[in-house]
C-alpha cells in the first residue's frame, strides 16, 4: 500500500527576495551598499551639520597644515576632550614661503554640537548647530583638521560640499541617461524597422566620438557667462546625453530577445496595447540587467564630471565638486608644498571602489541560477 | 570580404566626416571665439594697439567668415592634407600634431602591449585557481585597477615620487634631454620617466581586463566540451590553454579594438596631462578651452579615427580567430 | 584475456559533495562490473548519480566532488610481442587525476563519449583537429622490423605523423557514416548537424582504439530517427573494434535495445542488476517495477491515468531513514523497511536485488 507521501513545505520565493537574499551574503557588496549610503547621507544630507566652516569662509590662515585632533599633548598629559595645536605662521627658510604649522603650546578644546554659523537642514529645517568646532572667542582660534587651500578655506569642509555636488551628478545624471535609454532602447527594439534603424544609427555616431573629447568638447561649448547653477543642469544633461546610447543598446538587445517570448504573445492576445506591452511588460524583465549596467555606469560619470572639472570645462566656482577640488590639489606645486589638497582623492576612490562592489554583487545577486 | 572592407572603409569615412562637422558646429557654440579670448587677454596687458592686430588675425584666419564656409575650407584643405593653422602656436595643425604623433602612438601600442600581458595570464590564473588566496589578491587589485582613473593615480603616483622619492617624474625627458638628438643618454632618460605612465596603464589597464578575462574563462570552463577535452586525456594545462582560453578569448578581441585602444589614446590624454607628457592629449585640452578651431577639429577627427580603426581591426581579428563568426 | 572478462570493477564507490549546506552523497556505495567486449547498461532517474560514476572512473569528479570511499579497478591487458600478455590491476581511485598513468587512459583505454553533442567539441576546432589530437596524444604505430627469426617483431611505437593522422581522421569519420569524409574532416561544429556531431565524438573517441567506451545518455538529445541510427552506429562498431561500453541513460527502450546486462541505480546505489531479459520480464525492485509500469504502451485506454511514480526523490540532506526508497514504495512494510537497510542479495544466477522484501529478518 502506497504510504501517503510526506506533504513538504515548500517556501516559495519571488525573485526579488532571492536577489536580496544572495545579495546580502556578497560581504564586499553589503560593504559597498553601506559605505554609500553612508556618503550620501554624510555628505549630500549632512553637509553643512558636519563641516566646521562654510564653503567659502576666507582666512589669514593660507596653505595651512592640517591641525590633527589629539588626545595627548606635547607633555605627555591625557586630555579627555580631543583638541587642536593654533596656528602659527613660519617662514620657510628655503623657500621663502609663507606657512602655517601647528604650535603645541596653544591648545584648543574641540566642542561638539556648536552652534556657529546658521543653515537649513535639508534644507527645511533653520538651525545653527554643527558636529564640531573650537572656542571662537578667541580670534586665532581654528579647526582646520584637513587644511586649507590658498585663500585660507577650510579644505574638510570644501571636501563634504564638493563632495555633495560630486555625488549628486552622478545619481542624477545616471538617472537621466537611465530614462533615456530605457525608453529609447524599449521602443526602438520593439517596434525595429525604421525607428530602430534610426535609433541605432544616432547611438552609432554617439559611438564614433570618442567619450573623453566630446565630453570636453561639449562641456567647452557652454558659454562662460551663464550662472553656475545652469552650467551644473547643462552639464548633468551632457554627461546623460553622451552615454545614453551604450544603455539604450543594451536595453534593446535584450528587448530582442524577450519580445518573442510566450508571455507577450499571451499579453498581446489579451488585447494589451503597444505601450501597455512595452512598458509593463518588457521592460521590467530587463530592469535586473538595467540597474546592474546603471549602477556600473555611475562611478563613470562622477569620473567624468571631475575629469571635466579639473581641467575647468567643467562645474564653475562658486560651485565646487572634487574636481574643482583637484584643481589647485593637482600642480607639481601643490603636491610638493600643500599635499593635504589630495584629501580629496582617496575620497574619490572610497565612492568609485563601493559603487563597483554594489555593482558587482547586484550583478552576481540578480543572476540566481548562475552559482558557485 | 574587399566587398565587406570596403564598406567598413566607406562607412568609416561618412563617420569622420559627420563627426567634424559636429565638432565644428560644438565649437561654434561659445560667444566669441579664440580671438575674442586673445582680445581681453591684450587688453589686459595693456596693448592700445591690440584691435587693430586681432582685426588682421581675423581676416587672416577667416574667422570674419561665416561658418559654412570657414568648414568648408577647412575640409577642402584638409583631404589635401592640411590641417589648417593653429591660432594658439601660430604653426601649421600638421607639424604640431606630426611632433606629437610618434611619442603618442609609443605610448599607446606599449600600454597595449603591457596591459594585455598582464592581464590575460593573470585572468586566466584568477579562473582556473578560483577562490584561492591568489584570486582573491589578483580580484581586489583589478577592483582597484578597475575603479580607479588614470589621471587620480597619475596624481598618487606624482604625490610619492615626489614627496617620498624627491624625484619630479613629469615629462618624458629631464631638462637636459627634451629637445636633444637621440643618444643612448636621450634613452636611458626615457626609460627613467616611461615607467610612470607605463605603471598607470598597467594598473587601470589590467584591472578591468583580468575581470573580463576571468568572467569569460569561468563561464567557458562550466561547457561541456571542456569536460570532454579533458576525458580525451589532455594534460590540465592544455585543456585550459588550447580548449578554454581559446575559446574564452574572442570578446576579450572585440574589446581589445572597440574599447581598449581608443581608450588608451584618449584616456591617456588625461594622464598626458598631469604628467605633463609630450603627446596629443594635452594639446587637445588646451585648443578646446582656446577655442583653437582647427587644432581642435583635427584632433577630433584623429581620435574618431583611431576609434573606427580599432573597431574594424578588432572585427576582422574576431573573423580571423572565431570561425563562428562571419562578416557580412 | 577474452572476452567476458572483467575490465572495470567499481567497489562500494563513494563520491561525496561538500556544498555549504552539508555533505550530499552522490554515489553512495555502489558496485558494478564492465566485461570485455559487453556492454553494460546503467538506467536510472536524474540526480542518482550515474554520471557521477563515470566520471569517477576516468576519475573526472568535477569540484567540489571527491572520492571519498571505494576502488575502482582496471584490468588492463598489456599485449607482448607475440607471447602471452600480462594483466596489470590499476586503482584508479588512487591516481593523481592530472598524472600521466590516467591521462593515457583517458581516451586512449577508456573513452567516453557526452550527452550533448552541440556542445562536446570544442567549437573553434574542425572535426579533423579533434581527431588528430586525439590520435596523436594516445595512437602509437608500431614500428615492425624484421627480426632474426623473420617474423614482424614490434620494436617501439612512435608517433602518428600529420599525413598518418589526417588519413585515420577521414577513415574514422567514414567509418562513423559521414558522407564525404574528405570535406567534412575540415568543418567545424557549428557547420555539421547533431546526429553528425555526435558521429563526431564517436569517431573521436574510437580513433583512440579504447578497450572500453563510456556513454552518458548519448542520444538523449537528439531526434528518435537519429538516435536508433546513432545506436546501430555503436552496436556495429561495438562487434568489429570489440569494445566493452557502460551505456547510462534513463530511456528504459534504449537499454533495452543495446544493454546485454543492466544495472538500476537509485539515489546513489544499485538497487538491481540483472541481464536485460530478466530485468524486463522479471523485474524484483519496486523501483524497476514502478519504472517498468510508468512506460506508456500502445493500446492503453485513453482515459486511463499514466502510471507514475508517486512522491519526488528525496532531498539529499534529509534521507529517509532505512530503505532510501521506501517512502515511494508500493511494497512497503512498516516497521522494516523505514528502519533496515537492504543489503545487496542474489537472487537468481545472474540477478541481484537490494531489497527487504527478499531478505529474512
Amino acid at each position: 500500500m502506497a504510504q501517503a507521501t510526506e506533504k513538504r513545505k515548500h517556501v516559495s520565493q519571488s525573485y526579488w527576495s532571492l536577489v536580496w537574499w544572495k545579495f546580502k551574503k556578497n560581504k564586499t557588496a553589503v560593504a559597498g551598499g553601506i559605505i554609500l549610503l553612508l556618503f550620501y547621507i554624510c555628505f549630500v544630507g549632512l553637509a553643512e551639520f558636519i563641516a566646521p566652516y562654510s564653503l567659502e569662509r576666507r582666512s589669514n590662515y593660507t596653505e595651512a597644515r592640517p591641525q590633527v585632533i589629539r588626545f595627548v599633548d606635547a607633555q605627555g598629559r591625557f586630555h579627555l576632550r580631543p583638541f587642536v595645536y593654533g596656528l602659527e605662521k613660519h617662514i620657510d627658510q628655503e623657500t621663502r614661503k609663507r606657512t602655517f604649522k601647528e604650535e603645541p603650546s596653544r591648545i584648543y578644546p574641540v566642542y561638539f554640537f556648536v552652534r556657529r554659523e546658521p543653515y537649513k537642514l535639508f534644507g527645511l529645517f533653520p538651525t545653527d548647530i554643527h558636529l564640531f568646532g573650537v572656542d571662537e572667542s578667541d580670534p586665532q582660534a581654528s579647526i582646520f583638521i584637513m587644511g586649507t587651500d590658498s585663500n585660507g578655506r577650510d579644505y574638510f569642509s570644501r571636501i563634504l560640499y564638493g563632495g555633495r555636488l560630486s555625488l549628486m551628478i552622478g545619481l542624477i545624471g545616471q538617472f537621466l541617461t537611465l530614462i533615456l535609454g530605457c525608453v529609447l532602447g524599449v521602443i526602438s527594439g520593439y517596434y525595429g524597422g525604421a525607428t530602430d534603424m534610426l535609433v541605432q544609427r544616432t547611438t552609432e555616431f554617439l559611438n564614433a566620438f570618442p567619450d573623453i573629447p566630446l565630453f570636453m568638447a561639449l562641456a567647452a561649448a557652454i558659454p562662460k557667462h551663464w550662472s553656475p547653477v545652469t552650467v551644473y543642469f547643462m552639464l548633468t544633461i551632457i554627461l546623460a546625453f553622451v552615454r545614453w546610447g551604450g544603455l539604450a543598446r543594451q536595453v534593446r538587445g535584450l528587448i530582442l530577445s524577450l519580445r518573442e517570448r510566450e508571455y507577450v504573445l499571451a499579453a498581446r492576445s489579451a488585447g494589451a496595447s503597444d505601450s501597455r506591452l512595452m512598458f509593463r511588460h518588457l521592460l521590467p524583465g530587463t530592469m535586473s540587467h538595467v540597474i546592474v549596467i546603471a549602477t556600473l555606469s555611475i562611478p563613470g560619470m562622477i569620473l567624468s564630471e571631475t575629469a571635466l572639472s579639473w581641467l575647468g570645462l567643467g562645474l564653475r566656482p562658486p560651485l565646487t565638486s572634487w574636481g574643482v577640488l583637484l584643481q589647485e590639489a593637482g600642480t607639481v606645486y601643490a603636491i610638493r608644498y600643500a599635499p593635504w589638497l589630495l584629501w580629496t582623492v582617496p575620497f574619490l576612490l572610497v565612492t568609485i571602489l563601493a559603487y563597483n562592489m554594489l555593482g558587482d554583487g547586484l550583478r552576481d545577486a540578480m543572476d540566481p541560477y548562475g552559482g558557485r | 570580404m574587399v566587398n565587406y572592407l570596403l564598406r567598413r572603409i566607406g562607412y568609416a569615412l561618412i563617420m569622420v566626416i559627420l563627426v567634424s562637422f559636429v565638432s565644428f558646429v560644438v565649437m561654434e557654440l561659445p560667444p566669441g571665439d579664440y580671438l575674442t579670448q586673445k582680445l581681453e587677454q591684450l587688453r589686459a596687458r595693456g596693448d592700445r594697439s591690440a584691435e587693430n592686430r586681432i582685426e588682421e588675425y581675423r581676416v587672416r584666419y577667416g574667422l570674419d567668415k561665416p561658418f559654412m564656409v570657414r568648414y568648408i575650407g577647412w575640409v577642402t584643405k584638409f583631404v589635401k592634407g592640411d590641417f589648417g593653422e593653429s591660432f594658439e602656436y601660430e604653426r601649421p595643425v600638421k607639424e604640431l600634431l606630426g611632433e606629437r604623433l610618434t611619442m603618442t602612438v609609443i605610448l599607446a601600442v606599449a600600454t597595449l602591449i603591457v596591459t594585455w600581458v598582464i592581464a590575460i595570464p593573470l585572468g586566466v590564473y584568477s579562473a582556473v585557481h578560483q577562490y584561492s588566496l591568489g584570486d582573491q589578491i589578483i580580484t581586489v587589485i583589478s577592483f582597484i585597477g578597475l575603479g580607479m582613473p588614470g589621471f587620480l593615480l597619475a596624481l598618487i603616483i606624482l604625490y610619492i615620487a615626489i614627496v617620498f622619492l624627491n624625484k619630479e617624474v613629469v615629462g618624458l625627458f629631464s631638462q637636459q634631454y627634451v629637445n636633444a638628438p637621440w643618444s643612448w643618454g636621450r634613452f636611458v632618460d626615457l626609460m627613467n620617466h616611461l615607467w610612470v605612465p607605463a605603471i598607470i596603464s598597467a594598473v587601470t589597464g589590467t584591472g578591468g581586463l583580468v575581470r573580463i578575462m576571468r568572467g569569460n574563462l569561468l563561464d567557458t570552463l562550466g561547457q561541456p566540451f571542456v569536460e570532454a577535452a579533458r576525458a580525451r586525456g589532455l594534460k590540465n594545462r592544455t585543456v585550459v590553454w588550447k580548449h578554454a582560453v581559446r575559446v574564452a578569448i574572442n570578446p576579450l578581441i572585440v574589446i581589445l579594438g572597440s574599447e581598449a585602444f581608443p581608450s588608451i589614446v584618449t584616456g591617456n590624454a588625461l594622464v598626458s596631462i598631469v604628467l605633463n607628457l609630450p603627446t596629443i592629449g594635452p594639446l587637445f585640452v588646451d585648443s578646446l578651452r582656446k577655442l583653437d578651431m582647427y587644432m581642435a577639429g583635427t584632433c577630433i577627427v584623429f581620435f574618431t579615427f583611431m576609434l573606427l580603426v580599432g573597431n574594424l581591426f578588432a572585427d576582422l581579428m574576431l573573423a580571423w580567430v572565431d570561425p563562428r563568426i562571419r562578416l557580412d | 584475456m577474452s572476452d567476458g572478462d572483467t575490465l572495470v570493477e567499481v567497489k562500494d564507490l563513494k563520491v561525496e559533495f561538500d556544498v555549504r549546506e552539508g555533505i550530499i552523497k552522490a554515489v553512495d556505495g555502489l558496485s558494478l562490473e564492465v566485461k570485455r567486449g559487453r556492454t553494460l547498461g546503467v538506467i536510472g532517474e536524474s540526480g542518482c548519480g550515474k554520471s557521477m560514476t563515470a566520471r569517477a572512473i576516468l576519475n573526472m569528479v568535477p569540484k567540489p566532488g571527491k572520492i571519498t570511499g571505494g576502488e575502482i579497478l582496471y584490468y588492463r591487458y598489456l599485449d607482448g610481442n607475440g607471447g602471452p600478455g600480462v594483466t596489470e590491476v590499476i586503482n584508479i581511485t588512487q591516481l593523481d587525476p592530472d598524472g600521466e598513468l590516467i591521462r593515457q587512459i583517458r581516451g586512449g583505454e577508456i573513452g567516453m563519449i557526452f550527452q550533448e553533442p552541440m556542445s562536446s567539441l570544442t567549437p573553434v576546432y574542425t572535426a579533423g583537429t579533434h581527431i588528430n589530437e586525439a590520435v596523436t596524444l594516445h595512437r602509437l604505430i608500431p614500428i615492425r622490423k624484421i627480426g632474426d627469426q623473420l617474423v614482424e617483431t614490434i620494436q617501439a611505437h612512435r608517433q602518428v605523423s600529420k599525413q598518418e593522422a589526417r588519413e585515420i581522421a577521414i577513415e574514422m569519420l567514414r567509418k562513423v557514416g559521414i558522407p564525404k569524409p574528405e570535406q567534412r574532416v575540415d568543418a567545424y561544429p557549428h557547420q555539421l548537424s547533431g546526429g553528425q556531431r555526435q558521429r563526431v565524438m564517436i569517431a573521436v573517441a574510437l580513433s583512440c582504439e579504447p578497450k572500453m567506451l563510456i556513454a552518458d545518455e548519448p542520444t538523449t538529445a537528439l531526434d528518435v530517427s537519429i538516435e536508433a541510427q546513432i545506436l546501430d552506429l555503436m552496436r556495429e562498431l561495438q562487434e568489429t573494434v570489440n569494445m566493452a561500453i557502460m551505456f547510462i541513460t534513463h530511456n528504459l527502450g534504449v537499454i533495452a535495445e543495446m544493454a546485454e546486462e543492466v544495472v538500476v541505480m537509485y539515489m546513489g546505489k544499485q538497487v538491481e542488476q540483472a541481464t536485460a531479459v530478466d530485468l524486463f520480464y522479471n523485474p524484483q525492485h519496486p523501483y524497476t517495477r514502478a519504472l517498468l509500469q510508468s512506460i506508456p504502451h500502445v493500446g492503453r485506454k485513453s482515459r486511463q491515468r499514466l502510471a507514475s511514480i508517486a512522491g519526488m526523490v528525496p532531498d539529499p540532506f534529509h534521507l529517509p531513514p532505512g530503505c532510501v526508497f521506501h517512502p515511494r514504495c508500493s511494497y512497503f512494510m512498516a516497521g522494516k523497511c523505514d528502519v533496515l537497510t537492504p543489503s545487496w542479495k542474489q537472487i537468481a544466477p545472474k540477478h541481484w536485488v537490494r531489497c527487504l522484501l527478499y531478505e529474512e529478518v
